[in-house]
């Protein structure tokens, strides 16, 4: 398997979007820890970036990757490997580019300018987000049957999850504010990779001071051990359940 | 070393393959014929597991197919419009293959590389090639293995004349190897030297399969397309060889 990731991961280098992709993250973080004298404040600006594009770009770059490679998909099957074997060989090169370039385009600034517990938080929910990502777009282009759909197909998933999901928990928690809603909302921000990673490094900021009871709340449960190990735990669901569907149609399918 | 059995195979509203049963052996070559869009090559892509039939069993050396993938190391396939990775090189097309088999030089097959001249394109990426090209990296693979099996979807289309003979007369050398070889062509004057079966689909169905010298017999002719010809005209209708016939009539 390793063999053909290696492939992969050859290939994507050549096309150089990675390389561009590590460019310009590393351009934002260092101009950001470099603009503000306070790094604090950078890490909260860097944060708000990377939720947008990180989850973005790996959906986007992944979904075009994959039907780019339809062609070493289809040499591939006529030869003999397995279908499991292509698809999660397909994954590696893709998850492992992506969080390389995300390693040194955030991971070093960040090291070198906020090495603390944020900074660390941060570097985790970024390669992990990556990971999910890569992992939905992989699950939406096998779905879907041609580019144009599967493209459209994962820009949807990264518009619910970057904002209508915001929306509608905003909207239950007006509609139900009489009721006590601290533990549905833990519960909610479980079922978005996105707000799970935004809580997890929001809390090891002092800004977390700001959001109140539903803060304490989170404060008590995602500062905990337990809570980190939950959220490490449901983050990897995140990134191994849509795999698993990908793999489970791809192995049916006509190619 | 193929039995296909009861096959059937459904896209949504179409009937691709209906009720296929044949049973291929060692040393034969046989040509899958029949008009476009008649099921040849969703029986391919059945054999080699690139399309999972609606039903039916399809064997290759005994062994069921049904999803270890093992068998293909057997089979080598030159697929009918041959897309590779655009980055990639020719000569890292060859080596990347050979590395994934799993298989040392003195394994391997380069007599097609060599009479096709490909070493002189190895730094070419193949985005950069032409048609014919892509053909002749299509066929250099095929038979790069030394394979039991040869699947070859169309193998001389876009082939200049010269390339094609060499082809063909590779065909030929491998068939004395007693190795099993189906062809796809529509160029029955071309499978002429080369068949010892022929294999009739239409609208997914097999009108006949039969050797080509009982084909011969029965109907009197030495042309494998006059045979055909005769046999369809007797038969079910099919204008499609009858154009083929009347065009090979009317030239000089």
């Amino acid at each position: 398997m390793m063999k053909l990731s290696k492939y992969v991961l050859y290939d994507i280098l050549r096309n150089k979007i990675v390389i561009a992709y590590t460019i310009f993250l590393f351009v934002i973080s260092m101009s950001l820890f470099r603009m503000e004298d306070n790094n604090g404040k950078a890490m909260l600006s860097l944060l708000n970036i990377l939720l947008i594009v990180v989850p973005l770009i790996s959906m986007i770059f992944a979904t075009i990757h994959y039907y780019n490679s339809y062609e070493f998909i289809e040499l591939m099957l006529s030869q003999p490997m397995s279908r499991t074997k292509i698809l999660l060989s397909e994954y590696t090169g893709v998850a492992l580019s992506l969080v390389t370039a995300f390693l040194i385009g955030v991971g070093i600034p960040v090291v070198f300018f906020s090495l603390d517990a944020t900074g660390l938080a941060m570097i985790f929910a970024g390669c992990a987000l990556t990971l999910v990502f890569t992992s939905i777009a992989f699950w939406a282009s096998v779905k879907a049957k041609d580019k144009a759909r599967g493209i459209g197909f994962a820009l949807l998933l990264w518009f619910y999850f970057s904002l209508i999901y915001d929306g509608l928990i905003v909207l239950i928690l007006f509609s139900f504010s009489d009721y006590p809603l601290e533990k549905l909302t833990l519960v909610l921000s479980a079922l978005n990779p996105v707000d799970l990673g935004r809580i997890f490094i929001m809390l090891k900021m002092d800004v977390s001071a700001l959001m109140g009871y539903t803060g304490a709340l989170y404060q008590d449960f995602f500062g905990s051990f337990s809570g980190m190990l939950f959220t490490t735990g449901i983050m990897l669901l995140w990134a191994v359940l849509p795999l698993y569907a990908a793999v489970r149609t791809f192995r049916k399918k006509d190619l | 070393m193929i039995r296909i059995e009861h096959i059937n195979k459904r896209f949504k509203r179409l009937n691709a393959l209906v009720d296929v049963s044949a049973q291929f052996e060692k040393g034969q070559v046989v040509s899958l014929i029949g008009p476009n869009g008649s099921g040849k090559t969703t029986l391919i892509k059945c054999i080699l597991g690139m399309v999972k039939s609606t039903s039916g069993k399809i064997f290759v050396d005994g062994q069921l197919i049904n999803g270890d993938p093992a068998y293909r190391e057997k089979i080598g396939y030159m697929p009918q419009i041959g897309r590779y990775p655009d980055n990639m090189k020719i000569g890292q097309l060859f080596s990347m293959m050979k590395n994934i088999r799993n298989i040392e030089d003195d394994g391997l097959d380069n007599d097609l590389i060599v009479k096709f001249n490909l070493v002189s394109l190895f730094d070419k990426p193949m985005r950069t090639l032409s048609g014919g090209t892509r053909q002749k990296v299509s066929a250099a693979l095929a038979f790069y293995f030394h394979s039991d099996i040869l699947i070859l979807d169309e193998p001389t289309a876009g082939l200049d004349p010269l390339s094609s003979e060499i082809l063909k007369e590779k065909i030929i050398a491998e068939k004395k190897r007693n190795k099993l070889i189906l062809i796809t062509s529509h160029i029955l004057s071309e499978l002429d030297e080369l068949t010892t079966n022929v294999m009739y689909l239409q609208e997914g169905r097999v009108q006949f399969f039969k050797g080509i010298e009982a084909l011969r017999e029965e109907t009197g002719e030495l042309k494998l397309g006059k045979a055909v010809a005769q046999i369809m005209n007797a038969g079910v209708n099919t204008n499609w060889v009858d154009d083929l016939f009347h065009a090979k009539t009317e030239m000089p």
